[in-house]
């Protein structure tokens, strides 16, 4: 069979290909797969029911009711010629026998295997609680429509657990759309996890500036709902209680890999593990040659990092890894090409653009090097080990490339320029106040996950040493 | 929309007001699927972007391949 | 050939009717010191790559004046410099505030609801030429038509431009670095008197608006939006000189680089005259391929700066030679081929990074609109002199004269 002698070129001209996973990662690699010239058969599984759409807008125009739920589909590169399984959950994957079972039983041969199963929103820990009316989570276009619908009913007040990206664009919405909203977030600002201390100092002056009642240091420890199910309040760990409408659960993402278990791949709740190549790691650490892994569901080594496993929630990383993961599944050993993606990452929020490169909690200390934090427009890098190892600007989206460029370099920290905008003699570095790693925040979008590829053998280590 | 590219020129909302806006001074927001009636605006808003942020594809046309995705820096 | 000549027989009046090959050359050494301590970045990723680069500064006080440029600071006791040749913090805002009544978030349909003005514009130039068989585009057209737009855009009356037109030229020949004529710095002192005498009249002009205020930008300006920030009256004058010259001294070129390269390329002008969407593309490429803006040599560098293998000190002069990175063959595929449908086409005729042209959407506005209708109108059109005389400046290069017969125009 074509992929067992490893012909690349059998399997591009008549192989099985398939992907799992029909959204973002999986339509780029799909049409990647085409572009370089794949004539073989292709065949896509996703659980959802809907043709490939984009994420980024639900928690921004829709909700902001300029754009209907369903109106985001995605793009089109090329046409694909592909056998479409929408809404048909792939349950098990049989390595030895190239298998993919489906819900309904069936089973679908591959010569390779695309994984891009993604994330799922991270459900309320209490069941009965989270079937409550009212209480909604944020990560597909369905549930996107059943927020919107919810915020056009005119709530209230809205509770948002967890003031990650996520969490504090739905607020934002909220707030443009005159609604009241508290926010109650366990870390001590929105966005610590992701950016750290001093730019979430600056993320909850905007909530505060933007009339949220923002709520740090704080966990909600029950939702209360009435006799007819619908959700009234929450308890929260001061032993305050709220009441709410509706309540948006933001607390980040689950990886969608349970429908790998037992199959031999290195898969678990932090991903799956492929190398710079995207293939997939099976659990003994050996990497497999015909399952690939590309987007949120993947995690692999970037050399910029110390080689460290990152797991991306990024959209531009399902995209470059996509393209990575497809070229390299026609292409022969020597025309491979490593995963090299700069990490970087997008999200607008009560009117400001926030923008970052490279890997932010990996920073132990930060510099602001253009603009100021007063007037929330900044350009702040990140230093680690007296590197550059990250940079996040505040509506200064234009000097990102300049920073991505300081760290592919590994210019030193702090920088030690004179540049403009700012006195000679450089910036003055301050720690950038993560929390405790072992406390984790709501909505990290990058997390190191440590250095060996196989879950088995690997004890955690700690993101920053 | 790559928004990673993007840099905020606000060229695309200049050029197409119905479906790209500045919302704030830097931050983009657009109707992902415009109706046909706007595909000049679109179209319009595609070429003059500076960093080629804006992947175009109607329905029956054939989709207009941008830098984009060709790893192209800028 | 050393490469600081080079660079001088780029700015020399004998290279301008095709200074591409010379650009050819210099891209040899992406980055090239010059004689006089100048170096001039000449490759695409490099160009891009400084026009992001907070090291490098639009700012002339921040220049080590070279030899023969001692007046450099000294002209700064005329007018403060407007953002064009700042930093930030200040350019920021600046731009933010000119921003205000011309663009997006504040105001998105400035521009596009001025197609209707710009359409009337261009077919009463060409209603113009109705009974003639030559023309000449420049004193005919390209120069005429975006006066007329600044004007209406900023509220200055167009009765007026016999006067200001003259000052607008001292101002941009202070622009020309070259050694032709009466040398850089008495140009630049030249320009700096002209730009006071703009100011002057300009600053008249806004206390007018100020009283008697209309729907146009100079008024908007003046009156501020509510109690946010807003500018000085001198930054409001200054800002309107430089609205005024760039609006002036560059759209001209792009319309007349545009009708010439039509008339060297009959194919694509044919191609426009059946597909008019096809003057979307078609003037990006023009950007790209024939840059009314050829050279940026105002920037200076705050720090040393490795960039090209080479390093650029602190201090040093740098020139930004967009034309040359236009047609860098490892960005452009064919970069000496005129392709008006070319996509993925990221060229430098704008700039880039922040001081990226604020007025990009009007200009491209007119050479859509201005290229579209003469395409359609004119019967038969051809070029006269081939190339056409060009004017001295190498840094707003474009034709003086473009002389075009034809049989007529059609409505
Ligand atoms: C509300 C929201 C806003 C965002 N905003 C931004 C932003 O501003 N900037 C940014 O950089 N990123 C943003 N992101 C992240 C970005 O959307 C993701 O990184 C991107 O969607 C990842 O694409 P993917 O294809 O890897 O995974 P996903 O988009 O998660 O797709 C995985 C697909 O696989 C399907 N699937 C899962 N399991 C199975 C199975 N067993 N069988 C079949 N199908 C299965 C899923 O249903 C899903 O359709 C946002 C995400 C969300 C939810
Ligand atoms: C074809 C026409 C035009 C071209 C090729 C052009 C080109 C340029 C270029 C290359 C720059 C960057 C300068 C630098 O980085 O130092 C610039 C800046 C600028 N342009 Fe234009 N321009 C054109 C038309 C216009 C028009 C019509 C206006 C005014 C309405 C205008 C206003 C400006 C301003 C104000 C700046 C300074 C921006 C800043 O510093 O932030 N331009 N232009
Ligand atoms: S024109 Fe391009 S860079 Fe500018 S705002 Fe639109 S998408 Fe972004």
């Amino acid at each position: 069979m074509p992929a067992a002698d490893g012909s690349a070129e059998e399997f591009r001209r008549r192989g099985h290909a398939v992907v799992v996973g029909a959204s973002l990662a999986g339509l780029r690699a799909a049409e990647t797969l085409r572009e370089e010239g794949f004539a073989g058969t292709l065949t896509m599984i996703g659980d959802e029911p809907h043709e490939p759409y984009d994420r980024p807008p639900l928690s921004k125009q829709v909700l902001l009711g300029r754009t209907g739920a369903g109106d985001t589909l995605l793009p089109r590169r090329r046409a694909l010629e592909a056998r479409w399984l929408l809404g048909t959950a792939a349950t098990g994957l049989d390595l030895a026998g190239r298998r993919v079972r489906l819900a309904g039983g069936e089973e679908v041969r591959y010569d390779r295997l695309l994984i891009a199963t993604g994330t799922r929103a991270r459900p309320w820990i209490k069941e009965t609680e989270a079937a409550l009316d009212g209480v909604l989570t944020l990560r597909t276009g369905d549930d996107a429509a059943r927020l919107a619908r919810r915020l056009d009913a005119r709530p209230r007040r809205v509770l948002v657990i967890g003031a990650g990206f996520t969490g504090s664009e739905i607020t934002s919405a909220c707030r443009e759309r005159g609604i009241d909203v508290t926010v109650a977030e366990r870390g001590p600002a929105p966005l610590v996890g992701a950016l750290g201390g001093v730019v979430g100092a600056v993320a909850a002056e905007l909530h505060h500036a933007h009339g949220v009642d923002l709520r740090c240091g704080i966990t909600v420890t029950a939702l209360e709902g009435d006799p007819a199910g619908r959700l009234r309040c929450a308890h929260l760990s001061d032993g305050t209680t709220l009441e709410a409408d509706a309540a948006v659960v933001a607390l980040g993402a689950v990886r969608n890999t349970e429908w790998l278990a037992g199959s031999g791949l290195a898969a678990g709740p932090r991903g799956v593990a492929c190398d710079a190549g995207c293939r997939a790691f099976d659990v003994h650490g050996i990497v497999t040659d015909d399952v690939f892994v590309a987007g949120d569901v993947a995690r692999s080594p970037h050399p910029l990092f110390g080689y460290q496993f990152l797991s991306l929630e990024h959209w531009g990383n399902a995209v470059a890894q996509a393209e990575v993961a497809a070229h390299n599944m026609v292409s022969p050993g020597p025309e491979r090409r490593p995963h090299l993606w700069l990490p970087a990452f997008w999200s607008a929020q009560f009117g400001i653009n926030i923008k970052s490169v490279g890997v932010p909690p990996m920073g132990r200390e930060l510099a602001i090097v253009q603009g100021s934090l007063a007037e929330r427009r900044f350009a702040a890098v990140y230093g680690h080990q007296g590197r550059v190892i990250a940079a996040v600007t505040f509506d200064h989206g234009r000097w990102l490339p300049f920073y991505g460029r300081l760290i592919e370099t590994a210019a030193p920290f702090p920088p030690d320029f004179a540049q403009v905008d700012r006195a000679p003699g450089g910036p003055r570095p301050i720690p950038a106040e993560f929390p405790d790693p072992a406390l984790p925040t709501h909505g990290p979008t990058v997390t190191l996950s440590g250095y060996a590829p196989s879950e088995r053998r690997v004890t955690f280590v700690p993101a920053r040493v | 929309m790559d928004l990673n590219r993007c840099e905020a020129y606000a060229q695309c909302a200049f050029q197409a007001p119905d479906v790209f806006a500045m919302h704030g001074e830097e931050a983009l927001m657009y109707e992902p699927c415009p109706g046909d009636e706007r595909r000049e605006q679109v179209m319009r808003a595609a070429a003059s972007c500076p960093v080629q942020a804006i992947l175009v594809e109607w329905p029956g046309g054939p989709a207009v391949p941008e830098g984009a995705a060709t790893g192209a820096r800028g | 050939m050393t490469s600081a000549t080079l660079l001088r027989r780029i700015t020399d009046y004998a290279a301008r009717a095709d200074p591409y090959p010379l650009y050819a050359e210099l891209r040899r050494t992406p980055v090239a010191r010059q004689e006089d301590g100048v170096y001039a970045v000449s490759t695409y990723w490099e160009i891009a790559g400084l026009l992001h680069d907070p090291r490098l500064s639009s700012d002339p006080r921040n220049r080590v004046p070279t030899a023969g440029e001692e007046d450099i600071l000294e002209e700064e006791q005329g007018l403060p410099p407007s953002f064009l040749r700042l930093d930030p913090p200040e350019h920021d805002r600046l731009r933010r505030l000119a921003t205000r009544p011309f663009g997006p978030p504040d105001s998105p349909r400035r521009v596009s609801d001025m197609r209707g003005d710009l359409a009337r514009m261009v077919s009463g130039l060409i209603d113009g030429l109705r009974d003639r068989e030559r023309a000449d585009i420049v004193e005919d057209f390209a120069y005429p038509f975006p006066v007329m737009v600044i004007c209406k855009l900023l509220g200055v009356p167009h009765e007026d431009e016999e006067r200001f037109h003259v000052w607008a030229e001292a101002i941009v020949a202070g622009l020309d670095p070259g050694e032709e004529g009466e040398g850089p710095a008495e140009r630049r002192r030249a320009a700096q008197r002209a730009r006071m005498e703009l100011g002057r009249y300009l600053a008249g002009l806004i206390e007018d608006h100020r009283r008697a205020p209309g729907g146009d930008m100079l008024s908007a300006l003046a009156a501020g939006h509510g109690d946010r920030e807003r500018m000085s009256p001198l930054e409001l004058v200054v800002t309107a000189v430089l609205l005024l010259i760039a609006g002036h001294e560059t759209t001209v070129n792009l319309i007349t680089n545009g009708m010439l390269t039509l008339l060297r390329h009959p194919d694509a002008l044919r191609r426009l005259r059946e597909e008019p969407g096809l003057a979307v593309p078609l003037v990006e490429e023009l950007l790209r391929y024939e840059p009314p803006v050829q050279l940026l040599p105002q920037r200076t560098a705050l720090a040393d700066i490795d960039v090209g293998g080479v390093t650029i000190p602190r201090g040093a002069p740098v020139w930004l030679v967009l034309a040359s990175g236009n047609r860098d063959p490892r960005r452009f595929p064919d970069p000496d081929r005129f392709d008006p449908g070319r996509t993925g086409n990221e060229h430098l005729g704008f700039g880039g990074g922040i001081h990226y042209c604020f007025g990009a959407p009007l200009a491209r506005l007119e050479a859509q609109v201005a290229l579209t209708e003469l395409a359609r109108r004119l019967v038969e059109p051809r070029l006269v002199t081939d190339p056409p005389p060009y004017r001295r400046n190498p840094v707003l290069r474009g034709p003086r004269h473009l002389p075009v017969a034809f049989d007529g125009c059609v409505p």
